[in-house]
């Protein structure tokens, strides 16, 4: 038998229900590649033991015919998510040995369907970064190289544990977060496919919180087919989370191979920024004619006040993180360090566990948030997010089903080379996302080819609220057309 | 709008984060190119524009007022750095 980890989540589940091996196997295949891949430091926290007693439950209940959809499929989770009795951190050093006494409900509903949780994904601190260079742990590496060359890629961020882990067959899929790109980016870093649905979609309780109007959960996994097998079973109403939308689920899987005839495919002309390189440009061409020669027509369309996203995304974000980080004092959990009085003991606490980009954000948020700068700043950004909507809705009402753009503005970059320069430059490879949190909608992230030196590129697609569907059609479409991408080696062995 | 040495000890002190004066002149720098950076939404024209504050527009749901959930003090406090019979200890705050 080949190597059990080179299966699909969907291979995997077919090859299960048909008892070609048992759902011990395929764990014990996956745990053995992620003891063997420690180089790439995805997993911040492996849980062989558990995972192997989940499996043998799963065989049983496979024998009994009470089979879930994800019965015995191992996955990882980003270290964001809540996991009951097993250490969760955000990937910050103020959780510290933080064991959580409830699963995130995200989680709790995979395990529900039967999945197997191989162990914790690392993430960029709190997920604010995007390359997986700001974890406590230290950085994730890509399995991706550059052709000729061994200096290390990150692997995106902030979900970058997980893309690694993913696109090395290191767990069939994962479970990510988004909050401007961080499922999307790193998805188009590292060849795999990776959705953000609507706001709403997913529950956020029992999720690490970083701002909370723009979080989402969603998977990664490496192909469109995966990851709407993954969606399915994360979304659905939860009454613990008041944003949680009472919208019925599809099934996202049956909608795969629907193909895009006669839909209407939006290029925003917006996006055509200055300074793109040639090599974004004709990829984004060659989707467009994908998606052409399988029978949509693509028109252009305008959201003029995408380029302003990211602006207003730097101060949304940052202020209700400021908030919604304001919890990690040292009374409740995490490390505590003294100090003269109370005050100093919560500064110092703080001082001492987080992060400089968290800081820097927490800092920022408290800034656009204190008096006299509310209105100039917060308010301000929040007016703009509200024209970046309204840029999509005239889209979509025009008749729009589904809009494309290039998911970043390179393919991935390598270790160290932007963490210590200006904070911004990091912050512009999430410029084609970001726009998609602000407005809630739902966006895929495809592979769609490789740059000149050999690394993978992704197109995004964004849809209408609550029509994650369609962007499964199309983003098959693009998968059929463009091929599956994995690294050359598995040099990290 | 730009931070000044003072202004950034101030939002540290706001966001309870303790500086050392080393730090003060690199976070000067970051914080100034990040509000530099969001300078540009000073040129758009939102005037009778609503700010948006709910990503997807929905209705807040109610339920019964009535008590769903709790009675394990000892759980919520096992992770605490400090604590004693299901407390939080805090370091004395009133004389």
């Amino acid at each position: 038998m080949s190597d059990l980890t080179d299966l699909t989540l969907a291979e995997a589940r077919d090859g299960l229900r048909a008892k070609q091996f048992s759902a011990v196997e395929l764990t014990r295949a996956h745990v053995q590649a992620m003891e063997q891949a420690r180089a790439l430091n995805a997993y911040v926290l492996e849980t062989p033991e558990k995972a192997l007693a989940m499996a043998a439950a799963s065989d049983a209940r496979i024998a009994a015919g009470e089979a879930g959809p994800l019965e015995g499929l191992p996955v990882g989770v980003k270290d964001l998510f809540c996991t009951e009795g097993v250490r969760t951190t955000a990937c910050s050093r103020i959780l510290g040995e933080f064991i959580p006494g409830y699963e995130s409900t995200v989680t709790a509903k995979l395990w529900a369907d039967g999945a197997v949780m191989l162990g914790k994904l690392s993430n960029d601190e709190f997920a604010m970064g995007s390359s997986n260079e700001t974890s406590c742990f230290g950085p994730v590496i890509s399995p991706w190289r550059r052709d000729g060359s061994d200096a290390a890629i990150v692997p995106g961020g902030s979900s970058g544990g997980s893309s690694a882990a993913v696109a090395a067959k290191l767990c069939l899929a994962a479970t990510a977060t988004d909050t401007g790109g961080s499922i999307r980016q790193p998805a188009a870093y590292t060849g795999t496919v990776g959705i953000k649905p609507t706001y709403g979609r997913c529950s956020r309780w029992g999720i690490i919180a970083y701002a909370s109007s723009l979080d989402q959960a969603g998977p990664i996994a490496r192909t469109v087919q995966d990851a709407a097998i993954m969606l399915k079973s994360m979304t659905g109403l939860d009454l613990k989370d008041t944003t949680s939308f009472d919208a019925p689920v599809p099934d996202f899987e049956a909608a795969v191979k629907r193909g895009v005839k006669g839909l209407t495919i939006g290029i925003p002309k917006e996006y055509r920024a200055p300074g793109m390189s040639a090599e974004i440009d004709a990829l984004w061409e060659r989707g467009a004619q994908w998606l052409r020669d399988a029978g949509a027509n693509v028109v252009e369309v305008s959201l003029p006040h995408t380029q302003y996203a990211l602006a207003a995304y730097y101060i949304i974000a940052p202020a209700e993180a400021s908030s919604n980080l304001a919890r990690y004092d040292g009374v409740r959990y995490g490390v505590r360090v003294d100090g003269k009085d109370i005050a100093s003991m919560y500064e110092n606490t703080r001082a001492a566990g987080f992060g400089r980009e968290v800081k820097r954000r927490i800092m920022t948020g408290t800034y656009v948030l204190s008096a006299g700068y509310y209105d100039a700043y917060y308010v301000r950004a929040q007016k703009v997010r509200a024209l970046i909507k309204r840029d999509f809705d005239a889209a979509f009402a025009n008749g729009v089903d589904a809009i494309l753009t290039p998911t970043t503005p390179s393919a991935a970059f390598g270790l160290g080379e932007k963490i210590a320069a200006d904070p911004v430059e990091m912050y512009l490879s999430d410029i084609f996302t970001v726009t998609v949190n602000l407005a809630g909608l739902p966006g895929i992230s495809v592979p769609a080819g490789l740059d000149a030196q050999g690394l993978p590129l992704g197109l995004q697609l964004i849809g209408k609220p609550f029509d994650e569907e369609t962007l499964f059609a199309a983003g098959e479409v693009i998968e059929q057309a463009a091929g599956r991408f994995a690294p050359a080696a598995s040099w990290w062995r | 709008m730009s931070v000044d040495a003072t202004t950034v000890r101030r939002i540290a002190h706001l966001s309870r984060i303790a500086v050392s004066d080393a730090d003060v002149p690199h976070l000067e720098d970051e914080l100034n190119s990040i509000l530099a950076f969001v300078e540009q939404l000073g040129q758009i024209d939102v005037s009778g524009v609503e700010p948006l504050t709910s990503a997807m527009a929905m209705t807040m749901r109610l339920r019964a007022d009535e008590v769903t959930d709790g009675g394990y003090a000892a759980k919520v406090v096992a992770n605490a750095p400090v604590s004693e019979d299901n407390f939080f200890l805090v370091p004395k705050v009133v004389e």
